[in-house]
């Protein structure tokens, strides 16, 4: 496991941030354990008792589970990963609509400019999954 | 919170220079301290009185609530910034010395560890590049089963990547309701590894607190607080 750390932020939030994007992009899957606090201390070099707050504050938010005596599990409740999902796009788009109106863009604006990009990017896509219909249809 | 180590009013003086100007600070059990500070801030002077090998001018320091002295050198392993070991042993001479020396020395955790640092226990010291011998030097010190482990300057002669290493084995190696104090100026490669870090400034200590609550009250790093309190 590899991550980059910014030591001028807190270390256990870029932790549980890490943890979180594993979970949401399936490199963690529902139900998996997750290292002991000892070995993700060794692997990232990070004090244990940082690690274990990470591991604190993500129970507290129900993000992982522990089993006693087998140790922790990342939550099977689909819901919660769907909730982790929404908190990260809710972060994301926060910064992007704070960045744009710094930028002087009303909202009004910000929506059609967003509509337009999905749109763009939409049939990018199309034109590449293209070759592939086409083999398919020939 | 239980206190491991109460250092109290702790004063030193070499004939007309102040080293160490009346320090205190307790330290709880689990906890890796960073004691940073810049080239003859008091760091090492402070951590031989802690080890009981300087006696203090004034001031008082207790572990697990016994006076520093005797009683305590069962209590602290001190990895000093120069090798205890001889020129003529091997590796498994040094280990053998410290074995004998120490009656809570883990000949088997030493082995661990040496195989873990890639030490070849048939090595002479002798050959050992800088690098290589800190290793060992970290591996005799964590190898003793103590409460208090004072380890003085760790990384100061190593490169980035052996620094990891020895980053990694400190944290993988120790046991976790001891507590560490690790001396260093190296403090952006170290300071992730840290719970708190006392800043020693012309023998006082300028600053103590955790470092996560550094980040967060001031949004920056350990090291840019190093940087603007020593003026570098």
């Amino acid at each position: 496991m590899s991550i980059e750390f910014d030591n001028n932020l807190p270390i256990y939030l870029q932790i549980m941030n890490y943890i979180k994007r594993q979970i949401v992009s399936g490199l963690l899957q529902p139900g998996d354990k997750i290292p002991s606090v000892r070995e993700l201390a060794a692997d990232l070099q990070i004090n244990p008792n940082t690690i274990q707050r990470t591991f604190q504050e993500l129970e507290r938010e129900e993000v992982v589970e522990t089993k006693r005596g087998l140790g922790r599990y990342v939550t099977s409740e689909e819901s919660k990963i769907m909730a982790i999902k929404k908190e990260m796009a809710g972060e994301l788009l926060h910064q992007f609509i704070h960045g744009m109106q710094e930028l002087g863009f009303k909202n009004q604006d910000i929506v059609t400019i967003v509509k337009e990009a999905v749109a763009a990017d939409g049939s990018k896509d199309r034109k590449g999954a293209h070759p592939d219909g086409h083999i398919a249809e020939s | 919170m239980d206190t491991l180590l109460k250092v109290n009013g702790v004063s030193k003086r070499y004939g007309s220079k102040q080293a160490l100007g009346n320090v205190s600070f307790d330290i709880g059990p689990g906890k890796i301290i960073g004691l940073l500070g810049s080239n003859g801030s008091g760091k090492s002077t402070l951590m031989q009185i802690i080890a009981g090998l300087t006696p203090s001018s004034s001031g008082e320091i207790s572990v697990m609530g016994k006076k520093v002295g005797r009683e305590t050198r069962s209590l602290i392993s001190y990895m000093p910034d120069r090798p205890l070991t001889e020129n003529w042993m091997r590796i498994k001479d040094a280990v053998a010395f410290y074995s004998d020396f120490y009656a809570d020395f883990d000949a088997q955790k030493a082995r661990e560890m040496l195989d873990f640092m890639h030490l070849d226990e048939k090595s002479s010291v002798s050959v050992l590049s800088k690098g290589m011998n800190e290793r060992l030097q970290l591996t005799l010190a964590l190898s003793r089963n103590v409460n208090l482990y004072l380890l003085d300057e760790p990384i100061g002669g190593v490169d980035p990547v052996a620094r990891g290493k020895i980053l990694d084995a400190i944290v993988r190696f120790y046991s976790e309701d001891s507590s560490l104090i690790i001396c260093t100026h190296l403090v952006r490669d170290m300071e992730r590894i840290f719970d708190e870090v006392m800043f020693l400034k012309d023998g006082s200590i300028a600053l103590h607190e955790e470092v996560e609550s550094i980040r967060m009250k001031n949004g920056r790093s350990v090291d840019d607080m190093f940087k603007e309190v020593f003026g570098e």
